[in-house]
């Protein structure tokens, strides 16, 4: 920021903004408060059944129970970590095979078709193909976390790359850059910003697969306690993890968010 | 006198799935060191066709290019790192620093190292670049930019320059302005150079010979040698030359345009 002397106007205008910001906060807090203080009165006055619906109260103290045995973080680590394993390798391997579609023209294009069926199927579909062919277990649940983002990685990254500006290749080739060098110096550095969107959505996507994954085969994690509290009706304990999803959920967009931001400071 | 540039009976078809067109036939041209010339024709005549030949980024039909007796090939050889090409837009890359830019084609042909980091930096400091060298292309002005682009081109020592409309980006303030000082570089540099435009008083300010093209296929309909009797001559100067409009006049009349 530049250490300006502003007139009063401006500064009267800089000042209205930060308020709007300010009351826009203020109230997506106050809502969030509000929905859980009402939630907890409608079910002390039973015009809620908290057997169904659970209750706040009840899911703090399902949370100090779950963090005095000990398994709380546990169960938190273990699906944070294979959701990040999922988009962080959908990511990599589907720009790897956008890389290579790219340099062959000829192999895109025959792909082309099969990359639209693959796109169209529910992934999901696969799961029980891939409990049979990786075992059950979390390599399982971090493959088909994987399939999910997979595919729509290398659809979004081979288009990116195809909207390069062609007078910057032209550019390149001017100086007499090879194909490898292309990719280099303005192909990937340019596709930056489609891969972080990407990666973005990956984000999502992979939360979708590791929590089907933990349905169909886990014995730990968030989507586990979803599943077991379900079969045991113990509603606290599901509510309480979706909860917990929520949170975890916003906390990697955002960081993702934060490291867009900061990559792309170049941008005016 | 030798020609630096020698182009022998060029010819380039295009083709398509529809139709095929022939954007350049049997052109030849000869161009001498420290040499400035323009090629103006109606649009889509095939004038930059004919650059992308010369940098060896198309095979021609038939014909030959030389530069310095060597043949230039497609695609391109050796001679590549010889030809300097410069675009409509500047195309600086966003991610790059104002240095990293101009540093992008020594790089590319593995010429970079310390003594040209010395070389690129007094050319920015003699062109009143050099305090922007940590700067992003969106933060000058697109008459800096164009200038950036040009000692980006001149970066890699190139023995003849290829200006394809390098002002018409640029609005008509800043294209007077740009085209002066991009002149008194490439004067100072004392390189031969090959522009297309469409601009016709460009062509006449900037050059010492104007070769005029007819529509496609394009072929040489003319070439004017620009003599104007000014003092110490800049493309602005040379506005003001009485000859000026004569030759404005005989290359409008040439390029035979007709509003349809």
């Amino acid at each position: 920021m530049l250490n300006k002397n502003y007139s009063k106007e401006h500064e009267e205008y800089l000042k209205k903004l930060k308020r709007r910001k300010m009351a826009i906060i203020t109230v997506q807090i106050l809502i969030l408060i509000l929905f859980f203080v009402q939630w907890e009165i409608m079910a002390n006055l039973k015009i809620v059944d908290p057997f169904l619906v659970s209750q706040p109260s009840r899911m703090v103290k399902f949370l100090i129970k779950l963090y005095n045995e000990g398994t709380l973080f546990r169960h938190i680590g273990v699906t944070c970590y294979e959701t990040i394993i999922g988009f962080v390798l959908g990511t990599i391997i589907g720009t790897i095979i956008a890389i290579l579609l790219w340099a062959s023209d000829f192999i895109s294009k025959v792909l082309d078709p099969y990359l639209v069926v693959l796109n169209a199927l529910p992934k999901i579909a696969l799961g029980p193909i891939i409990i049979f062919w990786v075992g059950n277990g979390q390599p399982a649940i971090i493959a088909i976390a994987l399939m999910i983002s997979l595919i729509v990685t290398i659809i979004s990254v081979s288009s990116g790359f195809k909207e390069v500006d062609k007078d910057k290749i032209k550019l390149l080739q001017t100086f007499g850059a090879s194909k490898l060098q292309i990719l280099r110096y303005v192909v990937l550095p340019s596709s930056i910003p489609t891969m972080i969107s990407a990666l973005k959505i990956n984000v999502g996507l992979s939360w979708v697969g590791v929590i089907v994954g933990e349905f169909l085969v886990a014995q730990e994690g968030l989507g586990f306690l979803i599943v077991f509290g379900g079969q045991v009706a113990q509603l606290d304990m599901v509510m309480l993890s979706i909860i917990i999803l929520s949170v975890a959920a916003y906390l990697m967009y955002e960081i993702v968010a934060i490291f867009e931001r900061k990559y792309l400071r170049w941008r005016g | 006198m030798v020609a630096t540039l020698k182009i022998e009976n060029l010819s380039i078809k295009y083709h398509t799935l529809d139709d095929e067109t022939e954007a350049v036939k049997n052109l030849n041209l000869d161009v001498n060191d420290g040499e400035f010339i323009s090629i103006v024709g109606p649009s889509g005549c095939g004038k930059t066709t004919i650059l992308s030949a010369i940098a060896g980024l198309l095979r021609p039909s038939s014909g030959k290019i030389y530069l310095d007796g060597s043949e230039i090939n497609y695609p391109c050889n050796k001679n590549c790192n010889k030809i300097g090409y410069m675009l409509q837009r500047d195309h600086l890359f966003e991610w790059r620093s104002i240095l990293k830019n101009v540093t992008l084609g020594l790089e590319i042909q593995n010429k970079f190292n310390k003594n040209s980091v010395k070389k690129i930096e007094d050319m920015l400091q003699k062109y009143g670049l050099l305090s922007f060298k940590d700067y992003y292309p969106h933060q000058l002005s697109g008459g800096m930019r164009q200038r950036v682009a040009l000692i980006r081109t001149l970066a890699t020592d190139p023995e003849i320059l290829l200006l394809d409309e390098p002002f018409s980006a640029l609005d008509y303030q800043t294209r007077l302005a740009v085209s002066d000082e991009i002149y008194k570089i490439i004067k100072d540099e004392g390189k031969t150079t090959i522009m297309v435009t469409h601009d016709i008083a460009e062509s006449i300010s900037l050059s010492d010979r104007v070769v005029v093209l007819s529509k496609r296929p394009a072929q040489i309909k003319n070439i004017y040698d620009i003599k104007l009797s000014v003092e110490n001559r800049t493309p602005l100067k040379s506005r003001e030359a009485p000859e000026f409009r004569y030759y404005f006049n005989a290359i409008w009349k040439e390029l035979d345009i007709h509003v349809e």
